[in-house]
């Protein structure tokens, strides 16, 4: 079984962001850029379909600063072969982002027929679309998202979806099929820096430069703020001891104690 | 002269859901916005009971037929492009729930339009639809112009309250009757999950934790202190992914609603999935060692420290005062 997984580097949202002077977008000056957490696990997901199933992985990713250390990453951990996507106009929507992976695909010496596409279930820094479903439909493929388990079984897959409260949902798919997926069935695996180091020393990360794609829809944003944080909370201010002090106070003063 | 209003009006077990009212209520304000009508889209095999509490539309645009018996997002998404295609709606309000999931992403890529995701707040501006966005996991906010119709509206929950939308007295049905094409997906059925240990939903006291708490090793520091404090444990999805707690103790939109008397957020960065789950805590206290972290806009408290540091202290505190 032959499965693509999309790797795309995302703002780490644990640092601090910053509006660009344009007043529309992030500054990117200090932009700490880091792989989705979502696509770790559509990765992992894919390594132990190929541990059921056999096969090959191939990871892409479009060209951003660190992208490089994910995909030798993703060698380490055991990815059979890793690309990088270049030569996209910068502040390409996720239409336009779709359109062009999905027209450039084919050109990827070897790469199609794939049986399975993962990519993440979504991205945290995207407002007009998502890349699964767009390139679900461009290469007129079904499309499942939010799975949190996915085995092979005659020709298709078996595939859960999570809905609230811990429910899941069991689906059959054809293949092939595209999935977004929201956990794989074990956490991502740890893979140790003196493995990437060696990974960067052996593999290879092919550069395919993207083939233009036609016009795609997009929006217009009028501007980016940073919401008011504290806006509503009132800060505790202090040393560590005089804030748990406030904090026992408040329950104490709620009957909470 | 614009296009209607759509809200596609999800239901789970024969009702529609509080997403969908909540979507009902902002589609609402749009529609009056531009003087054009707002109009329920209802999928199903069965739809005839649901048209009474979706009053607040001024029209029903239903499509019964047994491929739509499942929630497919793939075949939910085709059926609704194909009348998008006929009657050009100016938005289409998709709330972003589980179930809605998949219809998010693929019904702008089947009409072929935009999108805008992760809708907290739209109005009409000089007869043109704004939306207000949260992004970068509830860090930035952002206003966008919606281009002229169709376009596709992804609503977060708790954009407006359920009740705004759950209006009674059943508007007019329009029953399409078209082909659908059942697909490549097959539903096979739903699983409860298994129940855990503790039912976290029915806890006064939640301590919650998140990615923050730093490892599997400190998991226990909030287990004296939830003891301390006759409570439980609960946790954000990355610590549920790590296997750091049982998805029994997850909240948030995968996981579990919550109302606690007190929920005590330890290194939880408050994104809008995490936040729909706890929002109606009575009492919200945040610790976090970023300030500018979203959970401070909807807790009552907030301390910009490290957990690690102010947890101990309030450990020692509780436990003189004869705690334990
Ligand atoms: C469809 C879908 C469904 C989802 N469902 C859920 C759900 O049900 N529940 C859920 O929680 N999430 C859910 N998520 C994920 C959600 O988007 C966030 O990724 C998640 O809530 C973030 O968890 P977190 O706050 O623990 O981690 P992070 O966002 O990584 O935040 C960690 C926080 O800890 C703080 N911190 C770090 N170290 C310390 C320290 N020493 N002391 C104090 N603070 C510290 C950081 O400043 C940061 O704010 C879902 C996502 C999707 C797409
Ligand atoms: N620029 C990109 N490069 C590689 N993969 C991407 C890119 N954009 C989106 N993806 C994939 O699509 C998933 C959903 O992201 P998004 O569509 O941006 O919400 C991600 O988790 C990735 O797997």
């Amino acid at each position: 079984m032959k499965i693509l997984v999309l790797l795309k580097m995302v703002p780490d949202v644990v640092e601090e962001l910053e509006v660009a002077p344009d007043g529309r977008a992030l500054d990117t000056e200090f932009l700490r850029l880091i792989v989705n957490e979502r696509d770790d696990h559509a990765l992992e997901q894919a390594l132990l379909l190929r541990e059921d199933a056999g096969g090959e992985v191939v990871v892409a990713g479009l060209d951003a600063p660190e992208v490089d250390d994910v995909l030798f990453s993703a060698l380490a951990k055991g990815a059979d072969r890793a690309i990088k996507l270049t030569g996209f106009p910068e502040g390409s929507g996720a239409p336009a982002v779709a359109g062009m992976v999905a027209g450039t695909l084919p050109s990827i010496d070897g790469l199609l027929p794939v049986d399975l596409i993962l990519t993440g279930c979504q991205a945290l820094d995207d407002l007009d679309g998502m890349i699964g479903p767009l390139l679900a439909a461009a290469l007129d493929l079904p499309y499942l998202g939010l799975v949190a388990a996915a085995t092979v079984e005659d020709g298709g897959m078996l595939v859960s979806k999570e809905y609230s409260g811990g429910v899941l949902g069991d689906f059959r798919v054809e293949l092939p099929a595209v999935l977004g997926i929201q956990a794989a069935a074990k956490p991502p695996r740890y893979v140790p820096i003196a493995k990437v180091r060696q990974a960067m020393s052996t593999g290879t990360i092919e550069g395919v430069a993207a083939s233009p794609a036609g016009p795609a829809p997009s929006i217009e944003v009028i501007e980016m703020t940073k919401p008011e944080s504290a806006g509503h909370a009132e800060m505790i201010t202090g040393s560590p001891s005089e804030a748990a002090a406030r904090i026992a106070a408040v329950l104490t003063d709620r009957g909470l104690l | 002269m614009p296009g209607n209003i759509w809200v596609v009006a999800e239901h789970w077990q024969g009702s529609p859901t509080d997403a969908a009212f909540e979507a009902l209520a902002l589609g609402r304000e749009l529609a009056d916005g531009l003087g054009v009508a707002l109009e329920a889209v209802v999928l199903g095999s069965d739809t005839g009971g649901l048209a009474a509490a979706l009053g607040a539309a001024d029209r029903i645009v239903a499509v019964d037929h047994p491929a739509l018996s499942d929630p497919i997002g793939d075949v939910a998404a085709r059926t609704i492009a194909a009348l998008a295609a006929e009657r050009r709606p100016e938005v289409v309000l998709v709330p972003i729930t589980n179930l809605g999931w998949d219809l998010i992403g693929l019904l702008p890529a089947r009409i072929g339009c935009p999108m805008v995701n992760f809708v907290q707040d739209a109005s009409v501006v000089d007869g043109r639809i704004e939306a207000a966005s949260l992004v970068y996991g509830g860090k930035m906010s952002t206003r966008v112009a919606v281009p002229a119709g169709p376009a596709v509206l992804a609503v977060l929950p708790g954009t407006r309250p359920a009740e705004a939308g759950r209006i009674t007295g059943p508007p007019p049905v329009d029953r399409v009757a078209m082909d659908v094409d059942p697909g490549l997906i097959e539903f096979c059925g739903y699983r409860e999950p298994e129940a855990g240990d503790v039912d976290i939903t029915r806890q006064d006291v939640l301590v919650a934790i998140g990615r923050g708490i730093g490892g599997q090793g400190n998991v226990e520091l909030a287990e004296e202190l939830a003891e301390l404090l006759g409570g439980a444990v609960c946790g954000s999805r990355p610590v549920i992914d790590q296997g750091w707690l049982p998805m029994s103790r997850q909240v948030g939109k995968s996981g579990h609603q919550v109302k606690p008397k007190l929920y005590l957020a330890l290194g939880v960065s408050g994104a809008p999935e995490h936040v729909e789950g706890m929002r109606d805590a009575e009492l919200i206290i945040a610790v976090n060692s970023d300030p500018d972290a979203p959970i401070f806009r909807v807790a009552h408290y907030g301390v910009g420290a490290d957990l690690l540091d102010v947890v101990p202290e309030l450990i020692d505190r509780l436990e003189a005062a004869g705690k334990r």
